[in-house]
């Protein structure tokens, strides 16, 4: 087991550690006292956590592809069970991410969050702890622990501090992922049966039949593809980013959205190869709806969170995309844009918040000519809106620039069609953007506006709270969109590896379909698959 | 050797008599109580402490193993949650106070004698022992109408017609391997299920008592009834502890039936697609909470026999570590509602509003509850399934384990929907419920239990599997 790991040589159990801050934070937090000791708490831990994360990424060995930072402890050997931890190229930029998204979680909610501060704090921090186990779980069974327990704190974020609909929007993205993922509990025990382990890195050196690899691979893909979301499956996104609370969202956005992506990458590429290169022309297509239908629906919307969270269906779209390009530039533009748009779209909801703060209203219509009131407000919009719509300099441009070069490169039709997206996404947030700031087009509004003008002066700009947390994310948009090679070369050697894994098993698939075997078992395998989509 | 070896049962019967002394005189509730969790403390001591006694008596018809002292403790354990969490027993008739508990320490004793007998006649004994002594308790309540009766009724006719049943299955039993010991029937009933059907239906009819006393598709009909119909006591005990002890003679009778996948199998199997299927879609709509819960457990009944008829010791030691976690978990949401309902009434959905702000721990522990027992990670609820799935897949069963997946899915929503009420729906008109400290206590160790047990079940799952390596 222990030539997959590079032990944590660090003088502490670093990611033993980042699990355990939350955790021990919000036990602690049961026992405090007061709204504001308790915000302040929740942001002392969540800042602990994030500088307790630092050494991974200047300690981060980018010449390697194996688990670093490696644990491994007896968990349950009664089923050949073990807690084993680790981060690769992969995961250790999503684990980074999660780490500092959180106490920008906290800040957004400063005084959003009005009632049941304590129980607040308390479930974020549980999310943090099992957001980060998803990340950074090496064993099929701690993976599913954290995957499905996050489920809980995500509900009781939207079902209690959310908008009108949270009743409905929390159930159904409760019952929507549990749904999805109980089959990959099936895949996860199946896969042990047949090889009597549950440890991740050897599950991927494990020569599956091809009709196994299938069953496995549709198991994982449609988890993954609910949590992403794709298109077909993509319905409780709107729904749950509408009724979340800001903080809700964000982690949605940032972080939620990006364990389907994070899923196909770790399980569905490197344990099922051939059932992965059998089925890209599905997922492809599937990608592709996802882009176009997104932005499709996102430029009809009115409110903005329902905005946003159609443009993250589009978004994902293009992460998936890329990863199933099965190329290099593909699988990094699509671990890139991953970390984007949790950049990105985190902004936008902290945003969104501010403004909902201020004027109780989402409606674009209620909250137009900005621009006249809060410059300061309108310039962080500016800039992560032109991020969002891919503006050459930002973020953004970078990821979807590498996920269209892998599609140029591999399937030029299919990168034609995206481009459709990209102009879509310019479309929507442009408009979202000149509505917001100036919008002088419509007379109907103009005149609503003229009702409330007493009120729109009461219009306080950013405050230096809610500045920081944007200034924040700020410098990644430009930092990533001038200069993401660091971020591309921690991935290098993991996404060279991922390939190197995927090819090797299709290309014993085409060895097999050469001498004419199990063809029937493909065709038939194959005809079911895509009637399942 | 016979002291030591029946230790726990002889402790016991000590309660039990202790009990019985005390009804004939006037005690108040508060004093009988305290004799009843101190002796029953003392007897899970003693229990515990013969956790690994072995010997044979009465003929070898009664034999102590790992098996059986492991059900008895949880047995045990599982009596003295029943007495702490009903502390004021607000929901019995005041002058059968004493008569309750001495009742049910008799039931569960005769569920201790259950797990251990080895012998068809000792089992039907121990069987009709633990079973009396629930028909005369179920009727016990006060001031809720008739609806009491109805349980009662119901609860006798549908005992004593699966009671017969049972009687009927080990005449034939007899008639076919000539023995009434199960280690004999263990020689010679596999080479007869396997080619005899009458040896199947055999079988199955000497299960069906079991199948009523877990509540398993198709001896279900007399839970919602029983459940809503007796009080919140009575139908803490009948929901959980008996069912334990049904349990462990359903894993005998399977394993007398020999490791193959036979007819006999195929039988059990259909018996828990539909005990799940069935207890899931029904409890979708109930809105009585312990009606929803006697449908639930229905479906519980269908898990723990997918667990049971692997045959295999994956299979059958995570159907004893379900049957605990169940045990648990709905013990702690029969807390929940005892003290929701200091009247003793039912609860229903709404009277669950608010709760999160009238009691948060008791939100707590039922929102714990119920993700547990919809089957969310890290709980023992969790740990129980992922076991179970593990054990039927070994077995080759994908069938029947895709469709319980699906179950768990659709049975997520009307667990869910109790912690949407306790935490979403606000009610802003009652008053807070105010807990005294035992009760605190209480609830702490459900949400710990549930969550370390959850996180950690390799000593309760290691002793699981040395209790059923016996059998094997």
């Amino acid at each position: 087991m222990e030539k997959y790991l590079i032990l944590n040589t660090l003088n502490f159990p670093i990611l033993s550690t980042l699990l355990i801050i939350p955790v021990v934070g919000a036990i602690i937090a049961m026992f405090l006292r007061g709204d504001t000791l308790l915000k302040f708490w929740g942001l002392a831990v969540t800042l602990i956590t994030a500088a307790a994360s630092l050494p991974l990424w200047t300690c981060f060995d980018q010449t390697t592809a194996k688990f670093q930072f490696a644990e491994l402890r007896h968990w349950f050997p009664a089923l050949n069970l073990e807690y084993v931890v680790g981060v690769d190229g992969i995961s250790v930029l999503l684990v980074l991410l999660t780490t500092f998204v959180m106490p920008l979680c906290i800040l957004c909610s400063w005084s959003y969050i009005k009632v049941r501060m304590k129980e607040f704090i308390i479930v974020s921090l549980l999310m943090e702890t099992a957001m980060l186990g998803v990340f950074i779980g090496l064993n099929t069974v701690l993976f599913y622990i954290f995957w499905e327990g996050m489920l809980v704190p995500m509900y009781l974020l939207i079902a209690i501090w959310g908008g009108a609909r949270k009743d409905y929007a929390s159930i159904k993205f409760f019952l929507y992922t549990f749904a999805g993922s109980v089959f990959l509990l099936v895949a996860i025990i199946s896969m042990y049966i047949k090889t009597g382990t549950f440890f991740i890195p050897e599950l991927m050196d494990q020569q599956f039949t091809f009709a196994f690899q299938m069953w496995v691979f549709v198991a994982f893909a449609l988890g993954f593809a609910i949590k992403m979301p794709m298109f077909p499956f993509h319905t409780w996104l709107p729904a749950a980013h509408v009724e979340a609370p800001v903080a809700g969202s964000v982690i949605l956005a940032s972080i939620l959205l990006k364990m389907g992506g994070y899923g196909f990458l770790r399980f569905c590429l490197p344990i099922a190869p051939q059932a992965t290169v059998y089925c890209v022309p599905v997922l492809l297509t599937m990608s592709l709806l996802s882009i176009i239908i997104g932005g499709y629906l996102a430029l009809g919307q009115s409110d903005i969170k329902k905005l946003i969270a159609y443009s993250s269906v589009g978004h994902m779209g293009f992460v998936t995309l890329g990863i199933f390009l099965l190329n290099d530039a593909g699988i990094k533009g699509a671990i890139l844009q991953m970390i984007n748009h949790g950049v990105t779209t985190g902004a936008l909801f902290i945003l969104i918040g501010i403004i909902y703060e201020r004027t109780h209203s989402r409606e674009i219509s209620d909250n137009s000519k900005l621009g006249m009131f809060m410059p300061i407000y309108v310039t962080f919009l500016g800039i992560f809106s032109l991020s969002s719509l891919a503006f050459p300099g930002t973020n953004s441009f970078v990821g979807e620039f590498l996920v269209l070069y892998g599609a140029f490169d591999k399937y030029p039709l299919v990168g034609a069609v995206s481009i459709l997206g990209a102009v879509l996404a310019a479309a929507y947030m442009l408009r979202l953007l000149q509505k917001m700031v100036w919008d002088d087009s419509d007379g109907h509004v103009h005149h609503d506006h003229g009702d409330d003008h007493g009120e729109s002066h009461a219009l306080l700009d950013c405050n230096f709270r809610e500045f920081i947390q944007l200034a924040f994310l700020t410098v990644f948009v430009f930092w990533i969109g001038l200069h993401p090679t660091p971020l591309l070369d921690m991935m290098d050697s993991s996404v060279a590896h991922l390939i190197h894994q995927v090819d090797a098993g299709s290309a014993l698939q085409q060895a097999v379909e050469h001498h004419g075997e199990h063809h029937a078992l493909l065709e038939t395998a194959g005809a079911w698959v895509k009637n399942i989509f | 050797m016979l002291n030591t070896v029946f230790m726990p049962e002889l402790a016991l019967m000590l309660t039990v008599l202790v009990l019985f002394f005390m009804t004939l005189g006037k005690f108040r509730t508060g004093l009988i109580q305290a004799a009843s969790l101190l002796l029953t403390a003392a007897t899970l001591a003693v229990t515990f402490a013969s956790l690994n006694a072995q010997g044979n008596m009465f003929f070898d018809a009664y034999q102590v193993d790992a098996l059986s002292q492991l059900f008895k403790v949880v047995i045990v354990l599982g009596l003295f949650l029943v007495f702490a969490l009903g502390r004021g027993l607000t929901g019995i008739d005041e002058k059968l106070h004493c008569e309750f508990n001495m009742f049910i320490a008799i039931s569960a004793l005769g569920l201790m004698f259950l797990s251990s007998s080895v012998e068809l006649i000792t089992i039907l004994l121990s069987l009709e022992i633990s079973s009396y002594a629930l028909y005369v308790v179920i009727p016990f309540r006060r001031g809720q109408g008739r609806i009491h009766v109805e349980a009662g009724v119901k609860y006798v006719l549908f005992g004593a017609a699966s009671t017969g049943i049972t009687l009927y299955g080990m005449s034939y039993v007899f008639g076919l391997a000539h023995t009434t010991y199960l280690n004999e029937l263990a020689d010679r009933m596999p080479a007869l299920v396997a080619t005899q059907p009458l040896a199947v239906i055999a079988m199955i009819f000497v299960m069906t008592a079991f199948f009523y006393k877990l509540a398993l598709f198709p001896m279900h009909f007399w839970t919602p009834d029983v459940y809503q119909g007796a009080s919140n006591e009575t139908t803490s005990f009948v929901a959980t502890v008996p069912k334990v002890g049904a349990v462990i003679l359903l894993l005998r009778l399977v394993s007398v039936a020999g490791v193959d996948i036979t007819q006999f199998t195929w039988v059990l199997a259909t018996f828990a697609v539909l005990s799940m299927t069935l207890g899931n879609i029904s409890a979708l709509v109930q809105s009585d909470l312990k009606r929803l819960l006697a449908y639930s457990s229905i479906a519980h009944a269908g898990y723990v026999m997918l667990g049971i008829l692997t045959a295999d010791i994956v299979g059958m030691s995570s159907a004893v570590f379900y049957i605990i976690a169940y045990m648990l978990m709905n013990l702690g949401c029969f807390y929940v509602i005892y003290n929701i309902a200091p009247e003793g009434q039912n609860v229903t959905f709404d009277d669950l509003k608010g709760l999160s702000r009238r009691s948060p721990l008791l939100a707590m522990t039922l929102m714990v509850c119920a993700f547990s027992m919809a089957g969310v990670p890290p709980t023992i609820g969790f740990m129980g399934k992922f076991m179970l799935f593990t054990g039927a897949i070994d077995k080759g069963f994908y069938g029947l384990v895709i469709i319980a997946v699906i179950n768990a899915a659709v049975a997520a929503y009307y667990y869910l929907k109790m912690v949407r009420v306790a935490y979403c729906v606000p009610d802003d008109e009652k008053e807070k419920i105010v807990l005294p400290i035992s009760a605190a206590i209480m609830a702490t160790f459900f949400i710990v239990v549930i969550l370390v047990v959850g996180s950690m079940p390799q000593a309760v799952l290691s002793a699981a599997q040395n209790a059923v390596a016996t059998l094997l």
